[in-house]
């Protein structure tokens, strides 16, 4: 992984209540770069988000609005956020139910601009 | 699709809805077919069973030369449709699928649901027999079976 993007990465897992983030390929649904703390089946969040992703993105755009610039899904063990890091490529950071969810939106903007 | 063995068919049905592949080939690591979806002439069947084999075995003896762990799968990614090669275990041996995807879908997704239904395979096979003596009057007669089942004539 290079420094520039673990550098990003392990930004995001400092966030309280992130368990893992990822680099992902949109158009692949691999994993470019991960940062994990716990036992998170990285290349399965990878190619499920990725494709979660866009197909929302598909949605939304016929839906005449413009590409989202983040998604945030609740489920009652954990979460899951992401948001697009330039030319296909999508930040993915999978969180713990009380994850500080405003605090993890910025720091995913932040880092989006970091590696777009 | 088309399987030789009944139990094949719903894990391989559900690896169909859920990865968006467009054709399926199971096989044998000796290209022995198993089942297949989206092949309409025996012959191509026949040679991707082959080829594909092939290409397994030949990426498990580069391993072996360069002693490395056994490697994974084979991606062939295409401008439109991409080919994935996973060999995975059964109790029997080992089997090979080989997935000719599009951009419907993408091979993190393909990979994905492909070591779900190698998971799947595993748990709905039959305990392995003892093997039969071949006899060449039997191979034709079981060959010729085999082929009216994968193409229905």
């Amino acid at each position: 992984m290079s420094v520039a993007f673990a550098t990003v990465l392990d930004g995001l897992t400092r966030v309280p209540g992130v368990r893992s983030a990822l680099l992902v390929s949109v158009d692949d649904g691999l994993v470019i770069a991960e940062s994990s703390m716990t036992d998170v089946d990285t290349a399965a969040v990878a190619a499920l988000a990725a494709s979660l992703a866009a197909r929302l993105a598909r949605a939304v755009t016929t839906a005449g609005h413009a590409a989202p610039r983040s998604l945030h899904l609740e489920a009652t063990g954990g979460g899951l956020m992401a948001a697009p890091a330039g030319e296909g490529l999508l930040l993915v950071a999978v969180t713990d139910p009380d994850a500080n969810v405003g605090l993890l939106r910025l720091a995913l903007r932040n880092a989006a601009g970091r590696v777009g | 699709m088309r399987a030789i063995e009944p139990w094949v068919e719903a894990p391989l049905d559900a690896f169909l809805r859920e990865s968006s592949a467009r054709i399926v080939l199971l096989m044998t690591s000796s290209g022995q077919v198993v089942a297949q979806h989206g092949f309409t002439r025996s012959l191509d069947v026949m040679a991707a069973a082959a080829l594909g084999a092939g290409i397994i075995a030949s990426t498990a003896e580069i391993a072996r030369v360069m002693s490395l762990p056994t490697l994974g799968n084979v991606v062939h990614q295409g401008a439109g449709l991409s080919v994935l090669l996973a060999p995975f275990s059964m109790p029997a041996g080992t089997w090979v699928a080989l997935v000719v995807f599009g951009p419907e879908t993408t091979v993190g997704l393909v990979q994905l649901f492909c070591a779900g239904l190698a998971a799947d395979l595993t748990a709905a096979a039959p305990q392995p027999r003892p093997a039969a003596p071949i006899l060449a009057e039997q191979f034709e007669d079981e060959l010729n079976a085999s082929l009216r089942t994968l193409f229905g004539r």
